[in-house]
């Protein structure tokens, strides 16, 4: 019942407004004035308009940068992310600059060009030089953008550091598991067929292969000892996953049958970070950033930069997947 | 239409032919259902995107609220959603899911291609080329019906038990393949894919058109060099459409063989559900890359027509000729074709080759020199003009002001090294619906406002024009402007609600800034609806030529019938930009006009 006056209330207000607008327009017509296009009055009011908008968006974009200082992202922890900051920076002046100048022009030209009584354009369809220095100057600034950029990219995606610890992080819905190389440095083989989360073995180990034998499989939060090259391989148990390091500036795609890698330094422990952002709950995130499911939000781990001490004393903690689990077996096997 | 079918018959003998009055008398079904008229043809495009694009846009209200209010009972969401979505006040992740998917499904595919194309190139090609309709009637009425069916099946695809579509408007497998992975890639991905499929024939079938009628079918006189820029942006969206959405038909026919015949093209290796399943062998990064090879040059079949409105409508309403008309053809087809080689900037994280990842850089960065042309060329065409702000040159202003400002972010997501730090944040969901979304939306609106008393004979009302335009413009800036910080403080997008992640709570009032813009965004759309409306039946009669345009549209009557010149085809003796030439009279000169003696073409200038 409710819902039908309401109906009828929105469509009563509908007619209503219309009749207004009829209103509107025979007392325009009386009047002499024309309700569908402009005269020198909207050209004044509508100018005007232009000339305060973008005053008020600029004022906006100000009060934003002013409003979201220290709620970013704190200083980048990573050795690519530092220079990541330093690009960032880069660009940010150039597009700031592009930004305020044009959009100014855009707003004012409309303002101070409006038309009034005897006024006129100006005849003006084209100029070479003009062109040519519009296309040339933002090419020149795109080459330096292009070339500081790609100079980055190629230390994030280049050859890793042959000594890199390797962790394996497998994303299934909706957690992360981490797996340590142990102390060869190389991970065992696995296989989708031989996951068997009943008996632990989430990532679906391979016991054929001796180099998995010392393999550490960790829950919840994942160590890496700072100033130390990481090499993560990244691997999907049924749908994509995204890996994301916001802190650490830096992200791969987990994906299904293929192993995609991604390494840094960290170069700031977590207790370092807590100081520097003096906040005693800080932690590092490793989240995923590629929708996987209705359980996506929630697919999170806390990532702790250890001093190389604090790393040892943890991993010496761990123990390896084999041993843990089946060690009777393989011990016959070998 | 009959009343004055005898008025001229001493001239009917030389264009009899083609006299739209010897068409035998239709009925209401031909002349306005099933329609070979290009312009009811446009109006059915136009109202059907109109339809869709509402419902989108309710969608984002809602899950605005979610990320605003997460877990806040709102009434109105359970009045969309009903129990099954919105048990005891709750959102159902599955669902919120779902409206994301929707919404981008809908406002970039039904509303800015199939509406924006649909509409303004139907309409305008053929008037403005000079010609009586399109070069097969039959295949442009096709393509409308297809479309309607396409968005039916969407529509219908909300009303699932397991829901609509929820794997992101991009679809990756395997999560879209596998219906074991979530409920919205059961029945709900299936619809998806059909009414895609179907989606993809209707935008064949009108680009093929839009292509053979630009090329044969302009009137004398009109050669390449005196198209309205309006046409050559329609011309190259056409050609763009025509050789990239059959791609995206290929990726999404492999798709559902692997979903529904057990093949495995994009599927590897993968355990679900305690099972192993038996595909191997196939790849997602597949997907992606015949994804975004439609997917990348779809987005300036989005930003082109709009382009060509743009520059019509400001050109118009400067008073002044286009600034660089050559250039803008010229930054138009260099776009063109860059933009089929730059779909891989989607996918830095992909796990693609590195290297190819830096091909890829500089591509896309190349597409910022045109992009930086048009903007320049723009903003002098307003210098020195004599400005007139009808409603419709605010909204291109608007247009343009939007695809500076997502323009320039631009930059730093093509910088891949960049990229890997906000892909997948709100910083890109900001980024593209500035540049890609307000600025068709935005231009739409003024191609709406310009050539409404061309598809309905009357105005719409100015003032309620700018209120429109302002509430618009001003909401479109306050969601997205401080969007882009909640990117820059990692923030991922699709994130159901933010509640374990204590960083991200610190810039929960912008959340809330962004959801309050975009519901009054949403309602002022509302003035829109009912200035639209209001001015079909009853806005005041239109001129024959209302703006003082140059182009041939005008030269009709202010009500064409099938046919739409009543005498022979107009004949073309300049450009189109003929405004406030010195030494004439009157500020705009049509292209129908003969040049005098020893005037200068200046579509001519090399």
């Amino acid at each position: 019942m409710i819902k039908l006056l309401v109906y009828v209330a929105i469509a009563l207000a509908i007619i209503l407004i219309f009749q207004l607008m009829r209103i509107y327009q025979l007392s325009a017509e009386v009047k002499g004035k024309h309700v569908g296009k402009a005269d020198d009055k909207d050209n004044r009011s509508q100018g005007l308009m232009m000339l305060i908008f973008v005053l008020a968006l600029f004022g906006a974009l100000i009060w934003c940068l002013y409003d979201v200082r220290g709620k970013l992202l704190p200083p980048a922890a990573s050795d690519v992310g530092v220079t990541s900051d330093n690009v960032f920076f880069f660009n940010w002046v150039i597009i700031f600059i592009v930004f305020f100048i044009t959009t100014f022009m855009l707003f004012y030209f409309p303002y101070k060009y409006k038309k009034q009584k005897d006024t006129k354009a100006f005849f003006f369809p084209h100029n070479d030089k003009l062109e040519l220095i519009w296309t040339v100057v933002p090419s020149i600034a795109l080459a330096v953008i292009i070339i500081y950029g790609l100079s980055l990219w190629g230390k994030m995606t280049g050859t890793p550091d042959p000594k890199a610890v390797k962790i394996q992080i497998y994303a299934k819905q909706y957690d992360f598991t981490a797996r340590y190389a142990g102390t060869d440095n190389e991970l065992g083989k696995t296989d989708y067929r031989l996951i068997d989360d009943g008996a632990g073995n989430v990532v679906g180990m391979d016991s054929t292969d001796k180099a998995g034998w010392d393999d550490i499989i960790t829950k919840g939060d994942i160590h890496i000892p700072v100033n130390t090259p990481i090499l993560f391989e990244c691997n999907a148990r049924e749908v994509m996953h995204g890996v994301f390091f916001p802190h650490f500036r830096d992200q791969i795609n987990c994906v299904p049958g293929i192993t995609t890698e991604v390494h840094f330094t960290a170069t700031i422990t977590t207790d370092s970070m807590k100081m520097i952002t003096k906040d005693s709950n800080f932690y590092y995130l490793l989240i995923c950033n590629r929708v996987c499911g209705p359980g996506h939000y929630t697919m999170a781990q806390h990532v702790v930069v250890d001093s190389p001490d604090e790393y040892k004393a943890w991993l010496a903690k761990q123990h390896p997947y084999y041993e843990r689990k089946t060690q009777g077996k393989l011990t016959a096997s070998k | 239409m009959e009343n004055h079918a005898h008025a001229d018959t001493h001239d009917m003998a030389d264009h009899a032919h083609a006299h739209p009055h010897e068409h035998p008398k239709l009925s209401f079904i031909e002349k306005y259902v099933f329609s070979m008229d290009h312009k009811v043809i446009s109006k059915q495009f136009l109202f059907t995107a109109m339809f869709m694009a509402l419902a989108a846009a309710i969608m984002s209200t809602l899950f605005r609220m979610q990320l605003g209010w997460p877990g806040h009972n709102f009434a109105v969401m359970h009045y969309f959603l009903g129990d099954k979505w919105y048990k005891g006040g709750l959102l159902d992740p599955n669902m919120y899911l779902g409206l994301v998917t929707i919404h981008g499904t809908i406002m970039v595919f039904f509303l800015l291609t199939g509406g924006l194309s649909g509409t303004f190139a139907n309409l305008l090609i053929p008037l403005q080329v000079g010609a009586r309709d399109m070069a097969s009637p039959m295949l442009n009425m096709l393509s409308y019906w297809f479309f309607l069916i396409a968005s039916i099946i969407m529509m219908i695809s909300l009303y699932c038990e397991t829901g609509p579509a929820a794997a992101g408007w991009t679809i990756y497998p395997p999560l879209s393949a596998l219906p074991q992975a979530m409920d919205g890639s059961k029945l709900g991905m299936t619809l998806w894919l059909a009414s895609i499929s179907l989606f993809v024939v209707s935008s064949l079938l009108g680009g093929l058109n839009y292509i053979v009628t630009v090329l044969n079918l302009r009137t004398v006189g009109m050669k390449m060099t005196r198209l309205p820029l309006t046409i050559w942006a329609l011309l190259i969206t056409a050609v763009l459409g025509v050789l990239s959405f059959p791609v995206l038909f290929g990726a999404a026919i492999l798709l559902i063989f692997d979903r529904s015949f057990g093949t495995s093209f994009y599927l590897s290796d993968i355990y679900i559900n305690g099972t192993a399943l038996s595909q191997t062998g196939g790849s997602p990064v597949l997907f992606e890359h015949l994804f975004w090879f439609l997917g990348h040059p779809e987005v300036y079949i989005v930003i082109m027509p709009a382009f060509g409105i743009i520059s019509e409508i400001m050109s118009v309403h400067a008073r002044k000729p286009i600034f660089g008309y050559r250039a803008m053809i010229g930054s138009m087809l260099a776009i063109a074709f860059l933009a089929f080689i730059v779909w891989g900037h989607h996918m830095f994280v992909s796990g693609m080759n590195p290297f190819l990842g830096s091909v890829f850089v500089f591509t896309t960065l190349l597409i910022a020199i045109p992009s930086a042309i048009k903007a320049f060329n723009y903003i002098t065409t307003l210098w020195k003009g004599n400005i007139i702000f009808n409603p419709q040159m605010l909204f291109v202003i608007g247009a343009v002001s939007t695809f500076i400002s997502g323009g320039l972010t631009g930059i730093i997501l093509a910088d891949s090294a960049l990229d890997v730090a906000v892909h997948g944040t709100y910083f890109v969901v900001a980024h593209f619906h500035i540049v890609m979304g307000l600025s068709a939306v935005l231009a739409m609106f003024g191609g709406v406002y310009h050539w409404f008393p061309k598809m309905f004979g009357r105005y719409m009302n100015k003032k309620m024009g700018y209120w429109h335009f302002w509430t618009t413009f001003i909401c479109a800036y306050g969601v997205f402007l401080p969007m882009h910080f909640i990117g820059l403080a990692g923030v991922p997008r699709r994130y159901f609600n933010n509640d374990i992640y204590p960083a991200f709570e610190k810039l929960q009032h912008l959340n809330v800034i962004i959801s309050v813009f975009a519901i009054v965004g949403v309602l002022a759309q509302f003035i829109f609806f009912i200035n639209f409306f209001y001015s079909v039946f009853k806005g005041p009669k239109s001129e024959q030529n209302p703006w003082n345009s140059n182009t041939l549209e005008w030269t009709t009557p202010i009500m064409p019938g099938h046919g739409n010149w009543e005498g022979p085809l107009p004949v073309v003796h300049r450009w189109a930009y003929d405004y406030s030439k010195p030494g004439k009279d009157v500020d705009f000169i049509p292209q129908t006009v003969p040049m005098e003696e020893g005037e200068m073409d200046e579509g001519e200038h090399v």
